[in-house]
């Protein structure tokens, strides 16, 4: 059994390439101690996130979903971050409405440089996360009833 | 429709410039009109315009660009036609547009509910407030408030909002917007895991037929939709309630910031799921964040397809 089974929750972070990546390498490099719950995905640009990456993540057994970017008005692509902010913003508040618990989800902004902030958000998202627990799974068909409808069919 | 004759004339005015028209006519049994396409007279005299007459035409106008098109319009269904000019899915000077001042259509589950077997109706008159429903040697007195569609009861927009030609009196607002989401409201109230039980139930009857999207005036993408594309593989065919619930969120989220609430979707849905409820709630919300409105202003971009450097109503430094 693994040393840390049961203790780590599975978290999914999208971070983009030319900001948060980068403060997360920075909190690295500077040896900030962080949890390790979380696991990374590396996008170009915050606005290059489809929410539905997010809802996707959260249905298929994620615990928590932390997406990070540049700070407005400071986007290497200049505008990708806007476009972003009103996307999470509104799925943001939709979340909750499918029964999804508001903490899964949180947004922010953390630039290259800020290695200390990065340390800041990702062990107080975990923090977060671990509060709540894991999340409910969405249980399949039950797989004997299936195949007594199977035998019934045949 | 007390105009009616005004309307079809009308329309034998218009239909010389036009490739056809688009309205209702009567349909397989009373308690049901189909939509019609109408390009000679004798078409335009088959028309009709009631509380049957449900379907949002505006669904057929993308697929129809290039023609030129005539379209009758209902309230809500003015403003799917408005969220398609403001989107440039279709052309303003390819349509013209009779709209009039409705005063709501039925809902055919809730006539089911409360009439029993609907299968075999000898005949619907609706006159004033009152249903009349003939079936199986029985009948059936209902009240027409009783089984008018749950928009209808709340409808902000009677009137349609853009027209060429508009037909008969205009009527009044019956509701604010707040009171349209008096419904979301309540729902909003349940416990988190009360929600997701709830969804997870509703969904799991869902059959994946895809009516709701097809019926849908702002699912313009059809061939290209999500739910069937194998290159990015976002949906799987398994039956499987996530796969389910991922659909009808990518359905809901698309149309973040254009659904005009038309309420096709839901009546297109053969086994009842209240899948209106997630796009009203994302109105809502669009409504608090910034303060907009779907299919209202034909020149306004829709709130997710722009941005403002300073937003009003997002704190940006929440977490």
């Amino acid at each position: 059994m693994p040393v840390l089974e049961g203790k780590e929750l599975r978290i999914v972070g999208f971070l983009c390439n030319w900001c948060s990546y980068g403060g997360a390498d920075t909190a690295g490099v500077g040896r900030f101690t962080q949890p390790t719950d979380l696991r990374i995905v590396r996008v170009p640009c915050s606005g290059r996130i489809d929410p539905m990456f997010i809802v996707k993540a959260l249905l298929n057994g994620a615990d928590g979903v932390l997406v990070s970017g540049c700070h407005p008005r400071d986007c290497h692509y200049a505008e990708g971050n806007f476009y972003a902010r009103r996307r999470l913003e509104v799925l943001k508040r939709f979340l909750p409405f499918i029964g999804i618990e508001p903490g899964r989800f949180e947004y922010t902004w953390v630039s290259a440089s800020e290695g200390q902030r990065w340390q800041q958000v990702v062990t107080g998202f975990t923090e977060q996360i671990h509060k709540l627990g894991p999340a409910p799974k969405i249980e399949g068909a039950d797989a004997e009833a299936t195949l007594k409808l199977l035998e019934a069919a045949l | 429709m007390k105009n009616l004759e005004e309307l079809k004339s009308a329309i034998k005015k218009a239909l010389p410039d036009l490739d056809l028209v688009m309205g209702w006519t009567d349909s397989y049994d009373p308690l049901h009109a189909t939509p019609h396409f109408m390009r000679s007279d004798e078409d335009i005299d088959k028309l009709r315009v009631d509380a049957l007459s449900v379907n949002n035409l505006a669904t057929y106008l993308p697929s129809l660009k290039g023609k030129k098109v005539g379209i009758i319009v209902k309230g809500c269904d003015s403003r799917s036609v408005v969220e398609l000019l403001q989107e440039n899915l279709i052309n303003r000077d390819e349509v013209k547009i009779f709209g009039f001042g409705c005063e709501g259509v039925v809902d055919q589950t809730k006539i089911r509910r409360a009439a029993g077997d609907v299968r075999n109706v000898e005949s619907c008159e609706i006159s004033g407030s009152e249903v009349t429903l003939k079936t199986g040697g029985s009948e059936h007195k209902l009240a027409l408030k009783d089984v008018l569609a749950d928009k209808c009861l709340t409808c902000r927009y009677p009137n349609a909002v853009l027209s060429d030609e508009f037909i008969g009196p205009e009527l009044e607002a019956k509701a604010e917007f707040s009171e349209g989401y008096t419904d979301i409201e309540e729902f909003e109230k349940l416990s988190t895991n009360e929600k997701f039980t709830f969804w997870l139930g509703e969904m799991d009857r869902c059959i994946r037929c895809y009516a709701c999207r097809n019926a849908c005036p702002m699912c313009v993408c059809r061939d290209h939709c999500v739910a069937q594309s194998r290159e990015p593989h976002w949906l799987t065919q398994e039956d499987h309630v996530r796969e389910k619930l991922m659909f009808q969120i990518v359905h809901a989220y698309h149309l973040a910031g254009r659904c005009t609430e038309c309420g096709e979707c839901q009546r297109a849905c053969p086994v009842d799921i209240p899948i209106l409820m997630l796009k009203k709630k994302l109105n809502k919300e669009i409504k608090a964040v910034f303060d907009y409105e779907a299919g209202v202003d034909s020149e306004a971009t829709p709130p997710l397809l722009t941005f403002k450097g300073e937003e009003q109503k997002i704190k940006e430094k929440d977490w």
